[in-house]
């Protein structure tokens, strides 16, 4: 395959108070694949994608983003963290949470302006939350809250999407919403990466495939590698998945 | 009025405008104890700032006690992350010890030191005016107001250019990280700016009331607004007000300005926590009521759909099965009549066609948690705003 490598992470190391928590990752993720991280819990899924947009920072490794250093290539780069990593009493309202996505094209200083309001209006509207524009963060359900996540990175208009557990806590309805736009967005050609706890819809949802536990244990496309033998090896159990031929 | 008395209100409103700015972040942040934590901290670096320069107005003064102040919260932050102790136990070290090395060193050098710990802990602000800045011969006005009014115009000019980034990063830092607003950079420049406003404020109103302007404002404000912005005109509005007020009810009473100030502050934030439209206990509580009332309401209704048989429907027979007492039996049904929900034939309740679809929309709503067709029905009910 000629495909470009989107995210590329080169023997990254990354501790807290100097415990590693992910040990010397080799990772490459091509363009346009639409990518489950998988693992246990305290695997390092979430580090992971914080060390790879620069949030933690590593002990030793490189990342690049299309060649070059993430902090070059912002641009490029969406990110939605873990819904419960914010305080949803915070003082404002669904609008203006998607209009923090253009943030970044602003730069320092810079105040949104119209162009930025109606791009945020559009990314709610693809969301189906337009109605709850005006609406205070805190009265929003669990799964209204993700939509307003996933449309503040989609208002980042970016090509690498990294999403933190966007399925946790919303129900079956918002769940499928959200995947049909992860998959809309592989369609026009972006690359997105999903830390995801569900092991069932994997096969369904993804087409590429992370194992992860410390190190990590494979990656490629899901057809290939995601089988029993894998789930074994990152999870220390006899893992059987029905995988749906 | 005459002009001291104005110019104290003008320093006291001033003041109140620098904490409160500052003051909204560290409440959303959940860092109010750390602004007390710098408050006192501070003081061995003011008496440090006085011994070189023997002036408690002067620019390098004002440096050096800010300064400590950030030494503050980086020893806070350090001792933090060795994971052996929390937070407020971390602010509750290191903090007493700076002060107590504050207050020694003033207990020391007591004989040549123009500062006293009562001054420290609740300022002097009537004697602010006595303190002129003389330029080139000409009386421009108190040192004070010179001070805080330099300490608010940075403030003012630090919030309007990065607003954005403020906000974005006390939301959602790792967010913010990724769009390469540093929180840490952030963070140190809010704590540096709430440092050096709670030195210019300390020698007007003292290190307890300091700490009272940046919190009480932006508390009170949080309990009002569901909007950022508004907040902060709001703590701002708060503290001039409590400002003002609380001048005025010293002068009545002959008492402290800072005590009275502070008093204020309380009263308000009282009145607001009791009285508030949304948030305040009062409203929390007919909130409740009214709830209580819905879902026995949707009770009752639900009974009357699933029994078609006329002895389930009986009015008399509804109290015992339903299990009410008479009171609310009586509330329930005057509301299901009010409503239309129910009409009354013999004794012999029955569902109107509004109230049978209101009860079968109620139900799927409960069920689903669908939002959709349930809009139009949130500003008769409590029960569906969530």
């Amino acid at each position: 395959m000629a495909q470009n490598i989107a995210v590329k992470v080169d023997d990254l190391t990354v501790a807290y108070n100097y415990k590693p928590v992910l040990w010397d990752i080799d990772l490459e993720i091509p363009e346009g694949v639409l990518m489950a991280i998988v693992g246990p819990n305290g695997a390092g899924k979430s580090t992971l994608i914080k060390a790879i947009l620069g949030i933690l920072p590593p002990i030793a490794g490189s990342v690049t983003i299309y060649g070059k250093p993430y902090k070059k290539q912002r641009s490029l780069v969406a990110y939605v963290p873990q819904k419960g990593s914010v305080d949803w009493d915070f003082p404002t309202t669904a609008l203006d949470v998607v209009m923090m996505g253009t943030y970044g094209s602003l730069g320092w200083i810079k105040r949104p302006r119209q162009k930025e309001k109606k791009a945020a209006l559009e990314a709610l509207e693809k969301v189906g939350m337009l109605a709850f524009k005006s609406r205070q963060i805190s009265q929003l359900s669990g799964g209204q809250q993700q939509r307003i996540f996933l449309a503040r990175a989609l208002v980042q208009n970016a090509s690498i999407y990294f999403m933190d557990e966007p399925f946790q806590g919303v129900d079956a309805t918002t769940e499928i919403a959200i995947i049909n736009i992860l998959k809309e967005l592989r369609k026009a050609g972006k690359t997105v990466i999903v830390v995801h706890h569900d092991l069932q819809t994997v096969p369904e949802y993804f087409d590429w495939v992370t194992f992860l536990n410390v190190k990590k244990i494979a990656t490629g496309p899901v057809k290939d590698i995601f089988n029993d033998d894998n789930l074994t090896k990152t999870y220390g159990i006899n893992y059987k998945v029905s995988i749906q031929e | 009025m005459n002009s001291a008395q104005i110019e104290i209100q003008l320093i006291a409103s001033l003041v109140a405008i620098a904490c409160a700015i500052p003051g909204t972040f560290l409440v959303l942040r959940k860092m109010a104890m750390i602004s007390d934590a710098i408050s006192h901290a501070i003081l061995p670096g003011l008496v440090v700032g006085f011994f070189i320069t023997q002036d408690l107005n002067s620019p390098l003064l004002i440096l050096l006690a800010a300064v400590t102040g950030l030494i503050t919260v980086v020893m806070v932050e350090q001792i933090q992350k060795t994971g052996l102790v929390k937070e407020d136990t971390a602010i509750g070290l290191v903090f007493p010890a700076l002060f107590s090395i504050g207050v020694i060193l003033i207990a020391k050098n007591a004989n040549d030191v123009h500062l006293d710990v009562d001054a420290v802990l609740l300022g002097e602000l009537a004697f602010a005016p006595f303190d002129r800045l003389i330029i080139s011969g000409t009386d421009v006005g108190p040192k004070s107001l010179w001070v805080i009014g330099t300490i608010l115009t940075i403030t003012v000019g630090l919030l309007i250019a990065f607003f954005k980034e403020l906000k974005v990063s006390t939301f959602d830092a790792g967010l913010s990280a990724s769009l390469g607003f540093s929180p840490v950079i952030i963070h140190y420049g809010l704590m540096s700016v709430a440092s050096v406003t709670t030195v210019g404020a300390f020698d007007a109103v003292g290190a307890i009331l300091v700490v009272a302007l940046m919190i009480a404002p932006a508390a009170t404000a949080y309990l009002l607004t569901t909007n950022l912005m508004k907040m902060l005109l709001l703590s701002i509005l708060f503290g001039v007000f409590s400002a003002i007020a609380g001048y005025w009810m010293a002068h009545a009473l002959d008492a402290s300005i800072a005590g009275s100030i502070t008093t204020m502050l309380g009263l308000l934030f009282l009145m607001v926590y009791l009285f508030a439209p949304s948030k305040g206990v009062i409203a929390v509580l007919y909130k409740e009521k009214q709830q209580r009332i819905e879902v026995s309401l949707i009770t009752f209704l639900l009974h009357l759909k699933n029994h078609s048989e006329k002895r389930e429907r009986h009015v008399n027979h509804l109290r015992e099965h339903i299990n009410w007492q008479k009171v609310r039996a009586k509330t329930v049904l005057e509301l299901a009549l009010k409503n239309n929900m129910i009409v009354i034939d013999k004794n012999i309740v029955s569902l109107t066609e509004k109230g049978d679809e209101f009860t079968s929309q109620a139900i799927d709503y409960i069920i689903t948690n669908e939002d959709a067709q349930i809009e139009d029905m949130k500003d008769d009910f409590f029960l569906f705003r969530g």
